[in-house]
């Protein structure tokens, strides 16, 4: 008849909103692509919890990792903790930086955070968030590699892991000066 | 064992519920009773084991048995009592559970109730929610099994979130789910319709009760959750257009349309190709609700899950949609309308208007709340479609639904004659028009909160004439005044049950056009003994005290609040830190009014209680939200009354 | 959009922790610019709602931008110069995402035209309707009722 395929258009039409939703399961909604990557990385001038001052201007030059944590990340923050120390200690004489910026904390439990892994490259604090949200940073822990020309060129998301860190610190290391 | 019964249970019902909608359907096929009592014996069979698994899965919370992964993961040896029982549902494998049990018990209603009074349809109707328990009962075996085992079993749990420590929190999934699974039995009379070819009235004359019952929980569940959400997540605000609240407000929108158009239907034949359209849509979307929470394809503060649990959801929603759809375009020749109109003003068409706002509504919901996905999918940029964008579209659109709330009750059918239409809404509109005009000059200058206002009095102007009208002509008929008022409201109980549901709804908007319009708020840092001040109520800092509490440890801020005149209250909010938890959750303190609340949310403070950050709110009108679920609840209550005049 | 909260200043207490800034910065403004930002950690809720401590420190970041001198669109594109447009709750109305603007009120105009087009064609009804076909177990019922049948 006349209308016969009209009949059908219904449940064709509800083919296409399933399809969609379908896709739904290829994406993750919390995975958010930072516009930073390949622009250049905000400047900062932060006071370390040593009470040395701490610039990005200063580490021109070098290869820049930097990691935001906080003590009451548990429990990616402490995972992380020995391999950026690993990291440091194995990269600091290759002209890599490591440093790290804690976001919304207070100093003793920042501090003894600090103490736990014996971290001996610098920390500071960034009380106001103005440091985390120059990155665009939702929540910790983050790390930013940053290559000698001050451009962040990866964001990783998560704890860190040794493969990762020295994944992307030989990549940027093999790049000309 | 414990757990290894209660998974044999599920599968067993998985099982059964197979073999019960077969049963069912060979039943009628062959004519022959006995796989009818079969199919009947299986719904039995499947309560009592989804009963079975209920009661294991309590006592494993009772006994704190963390080698249960469900129990482990939603409580821990401080949880409280009360809520070991209430993690029951409190995450998704638990909700399944509830969601198949008030399935089958509804299953069993529809037995006990119409095996007799609808031998034809009956059969179908049966397999349809058996085969919809099969599919949960299917999520209960594979997906998400509540007795999965934990292994080394650890000697203390992680605990409940703690957003969800709340009476809210109790009985808000409880009505939600009696809602969305209420309309299973609706769809499914709706199906045996059409595969039996009996899609006449008869349908919706029997499922009229379930409908109004399935919306009612529904409605409940919303405003549950509203509450919920303005006294536990320390914002100030009971609805956020979040992926998970718009999932559960689609279903209610097209129930109502669904209400709404059953009238036409059942008055005069029409419609009936739309109104199966509608069920179909309201049963596929309390399925989308379901799959939005559990499937993690879209972010939210609500999400339970990500994982395999998906596909299971879209499959049988595809199924389902396609399956019911495809039935209804095989049967379009049935669907013929009867009766026709003499003018475009005329009840149908406010009918009409309403279902055509409503799925609107629904629509600008559905496309906001997936719109990201599609963003992303077209052309790979992630963007967010929040608060703002809902609000602008469906502001007007509720404005014009309140509006028609007033006109449908009292506009004729067929035509609406010049007379009757002075007759009935002169009064209404210029009192309407009157309470603008003292709003505005009492300085009320948005013209959304004008119009609403005087919608509101609009409406109520039509409500009142209309009872009182009909209570004097009762009066002059000789009934005493106690016939007169309440004998009409039970002797005429669908239209005045309908009335006083509109009346709650009045009251909703009233108080959500008030709290939107009106509230204040301010945010300060205060030094102990300092005080803030807003709209009256002036609000000191007293200091701070910690407390360990059974599975938290607690800051709570002292404040002492004044108004105007010597009258003073104590305000405590708190800020709980709980060990599962990354960042605090915050208690908020709240005095409640008729006419305004005073809100207040503690922040941050130096650690020795020299200093605090507070937020202070004055909320106005929210209370009436409550309240209109009140009236609400009468409505539906009056509206399903058995009437007096036919028999049921 | 309207405004949803008014936000008053506190009037009778010196703010102190509040930016101490040279030129006081209207706070419905900081209120107006925070709605319409995501709360980045709490999902759905707007930086003005959100009482968590990233949302406090956003709209810190917000009067001290505002107080230097900013007007709140250029707030507003640091904002998704940091973070990417999905930072903002309702996306800018250009390109493909006009759609979600636009798509709703189309949709809502295609609905007026066809429920006009619905009432004209059952207004213009002849009277004469073909009754339904009725099938026979239907039949039997109303043969059933008529002759005084149990009620169903």
């Amino acid at each position: 008849m006349r209308r016969g395929w009209l009949r059908w258009a219904i449940p064709a039409a509800v083919l296409p909103v399933l399809a969609l939703l379908a896709y739904g399961f290829w994406t993750n909604p919390r995975e958010i692509p930072s516009p930073l990557l390949g622009r250049a990385a905000a400047p900062f001038a932060l006071t370390t919890f040593d009470r040395a001052p701490l610039a990005l201007e200063d580490l021109r030059g070098k290869i820049v990792l930097l990691n935001f944590w906080a003590s009451w990340c548990i429990p990616a923050c402490y995972d992380e903790a020995p391999a950026l120390e690993r990291a440091w200690q194995a990269y600091r004489d290759k002209g890599v930086m490591v440093v790290g910026v804690n976001v919304q904390d207070t100093e003793e439990p920042a501090r003894k955070f600090l103490a736990r892994f014996g971290h001996s490259f610098p920390n500071a604090p960034d009380p106001k968030g103005h440091v985390a949200v120059d990155y665009g940073v939702y929540g910790v822990p983050e790390t930013f590699f940053i290559d000698r020309r001050g451009r962040v060129r990866f964001k990783h998301v998560g704890a860190l892991t040794d493969e990762a860190a020295r994944q992307r610190l030989d990549s940027l290391l093999e790049e000309p000066s | 064992m414990i757990a290894e019964l209660g998974y044999a249970a599920t599968v067993v019902g998985f099982v059964l519920a197979l073999y019960g909608a077969m049963a069912g359907v060979i039943g009628v096929r062959t004519g022959r009773a006995d796989w009818l009592r079969t199919s009947e014996r299986a719904a039995v069979g499947i309560w009592i084991l989804i009963t079975a698994c209920m009661a294991l899965m309590l006592y494993a919370f009772l006994t704190f048995d963390f080698s249960v992964r469900y129990v482990a993961m939603n409580t821990n040896r401080g949880t409280p009592f009360y809520y070991r029982i209430t993690a029951l549902w409190g995450a998704l494998e638990g909700s399944i559970v509830l969601w198949a049990w008030m399935l089958s018990i509804y299953t069993l209603i529809v037995v006990v109730r119409y095996r007799r009074r609808q031998p034809e349809l009956y059969p179908w109707v049966l397999s349809v929610m058996l085969g919809i328990l099969a599919f949960f009962l299917l999520v209960m075996s594979i997906p998400a099994p509540p007795f999965e085992r934990l292994s080394p079993i650890p000697p203390d749990g992680r605990g409940l979130n703690p957003l969800l420590e709340d009476s809210g929190m109790i009985t808000h999934p409880v009505a939600l789910y009696l809602g969305f699974t209420g309309f299973s039995v609706p769809f499914a009379f709706a199906m045996a319709a059409l595969i039996v070819g009996r899609t006449g009235d008869e349908w919706i004359t029997i499922t009229r009760r379930w409908t109004i019952v399935a919306w009612y929980f529904l409605s409940l569940g919303l405003l549950i959750g509203g509450w919920w959400s303005y006294h536990v997540l320390g914002w100030g605000g009971y609805w956020a257009w979040d992926p998970v609240e718009n999932a559960a407000f689609m279903p209610w929108l097209t129930g109502t349309a669904f209400l709404h158009s059953v009238m036409i239907q059942e008055r005069r034949r029409m419609l009936k190709l739309w109104n199966l359209t509608l069920i179909i849509l309201t049963f596929g979307l309390t399925l989308f609700g379901t799959f939005l929470t559990r499937s993690g394809i879209i972010g939210s503060v609500h999400s339970f899950t990500q994982g395999s649990i998906g596909v299971f959801f879209l499959a049988f929603l595809a199924l389902a949609l396609l399956g019911a759809f495809s039935l209804l375009a095989w049967r379009t020749d049935h669907l013929r309308a009867q009766g026709e109109l003499d003018s475009a003003v005329s009840r149908e068409s406010v009918f009409l208007l309403n279902n055509l706002f409503l799925i609107a509504a629904t629509f600008t919901v559905f496309f906001g709340t997936v719109f990201p996905l599609l963003s992303e999918a077209a052309r790979g940029v992630k963007v967010s479609v929040g608060a703002p964008f809902f609000n602008l579209v469906n502001i007007p659109i509720f404005l014009a639904l309140l509006f028609l709330m007033g006109v449908g009750p009292l506009i004729a059918w067929r035509r609406a004659s010049a007379e009757n239409l002075k007759r009935n809404f002169l009064k209404p509109v210029l009192a309407g028009i009157v309470a603008a005009a003292v709003l505005r000059l009492f300085g009320v200058g948005n013209v959304l909160v004008l119009t609403a206002m005087a919608l509101v009095v609009f409406v109520a102007g039509t409500i009142t004439l209309d009872y009182g009208r009909a209570v004097r002509a009762r009066r002059r008929s000789g009934d005493g005044w106690s016939a007169a008022t309440w004998g009409l409201l039970l002797r005429q109980n669908r239209r005045y049950g309908g009335f006083v549901v509109h009346l709650g709804i009045l009251v909703i908007a009233l108080g959500v056009a008030g709290s939107q319009a009106w509230s204040l708020q301010t945010e300060t840092t205060l030094e102990k003994g300092q005080s803030v001040e807003l709209a009256g109520y002036r609000v000191r800092f007293d200091g701070l005290s910690a407390s360990e509490e059974s599975n938290h440890f607690k800051v709570t801020g002292a404040f002492t609040m004044t108004t105007g005149r010597s009258s003073f209250a104590e305000l405590r909010p708190a800020r709980k830190f709980y060990p599962q938890e990354q960042t605090p959750i915050a208690a908020v303190d709240y005095r409640l009014g008729w006419v305004e609340d005073v809100y207040l949310v503690l922040g941050d403070f130096a650690r020795d209680g020299s200093r605090a950050t507070v937020k202070l709110q004055v909320n106005r009108l929210v209370s009436w939200l409550w309240i209109g679920g009140l009236v609400l609840t009468l409505g539906a209550a009056l509206a399903i009354l058995p009437d007096h005049r036919k028999p049921a | 959009m309207i405004r949803v909260l008014l936000t008053v200043l506190a009037v009778s207490t010196a703010l102190t922790g509040i930016a101490g800034a040279a030129s006081p910065v209207d706070e419905r403004v900081v209120h107006d610019v925070a709605a319409q930002l995501r709360c980045v950690v709490c999902q759905n809720l707007s930086v003005a709602d959100s009482p968590s401590e990233t949302a406090n420190q956003m709209r810190q970041i917000i009067r001290e931008r505002l107080a230097a001198g900013e007007s709140p669109e250029q707030v507003r594109a640091y904002f998704v110069q940091k973070y990417g447009q999905w930072i903002l709750l309702s996306p800018p109305k250009e390109g493909f995402n006009l759609l979600v603007w636009v798509v709703p009120f189309v949709g809502l105009g295609a609905g007026l035209v066809l429920v006009a087009v619905v009432l004209r064609r059952w207004s213009r009804k002849p009277a004469a309707v073909p009754p339904t076909p009725v099938d026979p177990a239907m039949r039997e019922r109303i043969r059933r009722e008529m002759s005084g049948g149990p009620r169903p």
